[in-house]
């Protein structure tokens, strides 16, 4: 790295000062010019140090704004209107009444659950799960970057391929899953039917999908934990599981904390899985609507029945359930903290 | 001032060693302890659940459909892949949809890295009124699902007239809060400030500092984030699901998922067609899998 710096930067020093005298035998006159070309220079660089910062950031926040700031404030603004798909510019001001239809909405409230449980089914077992795997990899072992880019090759399968394939190995009557159930003299399970297996089913994707990558965040983190704290422990007579419990996992606080936030989010927006899982159903999420989602039902009321005012008044339920569950979150955290 | 010696360093090493070496093996967790069998056998259980489904899908995409409707599953390939493919790449309409998958994930992958990287140099490293407070902006968006933005979306892909057209996918790409943090994280402890105080002596303008000092040492960042970004457009789903039909401009995932639909969907050409779109990117992990990880990894330690 530091040759490459070196060779950049050389000819920025020939351009910006030329015949420069060595330095401790400057003359008076040199020191003049010097002087001279600094002023005339300052009030360039003075405006280059002020304003530069601005346009490093501005072609970011520009397309930021149109894209991602802009369309999120606005959804608030459409949630209060009555707008239909079929013609998305005319929007009749109809105040809240798209937010007390969802109240009202038996199915707004299937979903929240549905998306509740289903985040609860699918990121519960898959932050433990990454856990346990990032303690064994940070053993010393063989082939070690084998596990790691194995592990990680879920995480490039698309929501599509991914769901597709665990239609077939869920499928009921052929399916390898239940075939193998059969081999242990376990009843064929309906997984697209029943809302249980169904919601067990479309959580397996998502846990299939994440593990790996949850695995390898939290590895990232073992690693930096210093390695004093486990020989002190040790001293004071620590077992193995009691250096994982009093060093490991409080040292790996923030880091648990983000991949919750994260999966919280994630889970919040499930919508290929459960879409593509009764690919016949498609957006009411199964025949008994058992595995609809929030994400789901967002796009049912808005692509389906069209209504895309009622679809923003939901999009933004999900975002304060998100920042009651923030809240929660951060409770416990600040809780778990004090106590320790 | 007593001349109290305080013990000289090889005393103190070879000290700690002795006692590191009189401690329970349990002492030593955490990459200076071995795995044991155990790990092994966990390991290798996990590895075969994460590529089993991938595996699989050659096999079922290498059956017929008839095949697939018998128990018990089949477990090893047939002789039908090639014409499966065949037939799923000309149904799913897959040339066309590689092509503006390739087209999209490429601009948003550049546009991205270059934006993120002078982005996340102007937060790392210079000084600027509302720094903090637009920082906070970023990374309190990046907790934002994008849910939350796809219907104002869809009215502006809408009025612009852009439905089933390719842009309509590129232009929300082209930002990536995470990719600015990711950036800033790196900079901050890849880039010294010595350098670009030197290259400022020197004379250099900021675009300069930008050009030779900044891009030359974010080099290996920028081309994990590349990936990253990559990887993530060309999975990406719910957005072009919504503003591309499978008629006009399909990504790879529209299309494939549009394989699914229909009441007697073939299996096998499903599978071909989802072992198409996902084989790319397989290669891609084949290939730079180490630096995906290491990436992955850097990106998640400096949180």
């Amino acid at each position: 790295m530091s040759t490459r710096h070196d060779t950049a930067a050389s000819p920025l020093k020939g351009g910006a000062a030329p015949g420069r005298p060595p330095r401790g035998t400057a003359s008076a006159s040199a020191k003049d010019r010097e002087e001279r070309r600094r002023k005339k220079l300052s009030r360039r660089w003075q405006r280059d140090m002020r304003w530069s910062p601005y346009a490093f950031v501005a072609p970011f926040f520009l397309l930021f704004l149109a894209f991602g700031l802009f369309p999120l404030i606005y959804t608030g603004w459409a949630s209060l209107h009555q707008v239909e798909l079929t013609a998305p510019t005319d929007m009749n001001w109809v105040g809240l009444k798209n937010y007390t239809r969802i109240f009202d909405d038996d199915f707004f409230w299937n979903a929240a659950r549905n998306t509740l449980t289903i985040g609860i089914i699918s990121t519960v077992p898959q932050l433990l799960m990454a856990m346990g795997i990032a303690h064994i990899l940070n053993y010393k072992l063989r082939a070690s970057t084998f596990y790691r880019v194995a592990m990680l090759a879920p995480y490039a399968t698309s929501i599509a391929a991914a769901s597709l394939v665990f239609v077939l190995l869920f499928g009921r009557d052929y399916g390898m899953i239940n075939w193998a159930l059969d081999l242990v003299g376990i009843d064929p399970v309906a997984w697209q039917d029943d809302k249980w297996p169904g919601q067990f089913a479309v959580s397996t994707i998502i846990i299939w999908r994440w593990t790996g990558y949850n695995a390898l965040i939290y590895l990232a983190a073992m690693q930096a934990i210093p390695q004093d704290l486990y020989e002190s422990a040790a001293l004071d007579g620590a077992n193995r599981w009691q250096q994982f419990l009093h060093v490991t996992l409080p040292s790996l606080r923030p880091t648990i904390l983000f991949t919750v936030v994260v999966s919280t989010i994630g889970a919040s927006q499930v919508f290929g899985e459960p879409l593509l899982f009764d690919p016949n159903k498609g957006a009411s999420g199964g025949a008994e609507h058992q595995f609809q989602t929030l994400g789901l039902y967002l796009y049912e009321q808005g692509w389906i029945n069209q209504h895309l005012g009622r679809a923003s008044a939901i999009a933004w339920m999900m975002f304060l359930i998100l920042i009651v569950i923030g809240i929660i979150n951060y409770v416990i955290s600040r809780r778990l903290r004090a106590s320790s | 001032m007593t001349t109290t010696v305080t013990p000289p360093p090889p005393e103190t090493t070879s000290a700690k060693e002795q006692v590191r070496s009189r401690l329970p093996k349990s002492a030593r967790a955490g990459g200076t302890l071995h795995g044991g069998p155990i790990a092994y056998a966990i390991l290798i259980v996990f590895t075969i659940v994460s590529l089993f489904p991938l595996v699989w899908t050659a096999i079922a995409a290498s059956r017929d459909t008839q095949r697939l409707a018998q128990t018990p599953p089949p477990f090893w390939f047939g002789s039908n892949l090639f014409k499966n493919l065949e037939i799923a790449w000309t149904e799913a309409n897959l040339g066309e949809a590689f092509l503006n998958t390739t087209i999209v994930a490429g601009i948003s992958a550049v546009t991205v890295v270059i934006l993120s990287t002078i982005a996340g140099f102007a937060f790392a490293k210079l000084r600027f009124r509302g720094r903090g407070a637009l920082m906070l902006l970023v990374i309190g968006t990046m907790m934002v699902p994008p849910q939350l933005s796809i219907i104002p979306l869809y009215m502006m892909v809408a009025k612009l007239d852009w439905t089933d057209q390719l842009q309509a996918v590129i232009f929300p790409s082209l930002v990536s809060a995470f990719g600015v943090f990711f950036m800033r994280q790196y900079l901050l402890q890849a880039l010294p400030d010595e350098i670009i105080e030197a290259a400022r002596v020197d004379g250099a303008s900021s675009w300069r500092v930008v050009w030779h000092v900044v891009f030359p040492a974010a080099r290996p960042a920028m081309a994990v984030l590349g990936m990253l970004i990559f990887v993530q457009t060309w999975n990406d789903f719910l957005w072009p699901f919504l503003v591309l039909t499978q008629s006009g401009n399909p990504t790879v995932q529209v299309a494939v998922a549009g394989l699914g639909r229909g009441f007697t969907p073939d299996q096998s050409l499903i599978m071909a067609g989802a072992l198409l779109g996902t084989l790319p990117l397989l290669l891609v992990f084949a290939v730079f899998g180490k630096q995906i990880v290491g990436g992955i990894m850097q990106g998640a330690v400096k949180g």
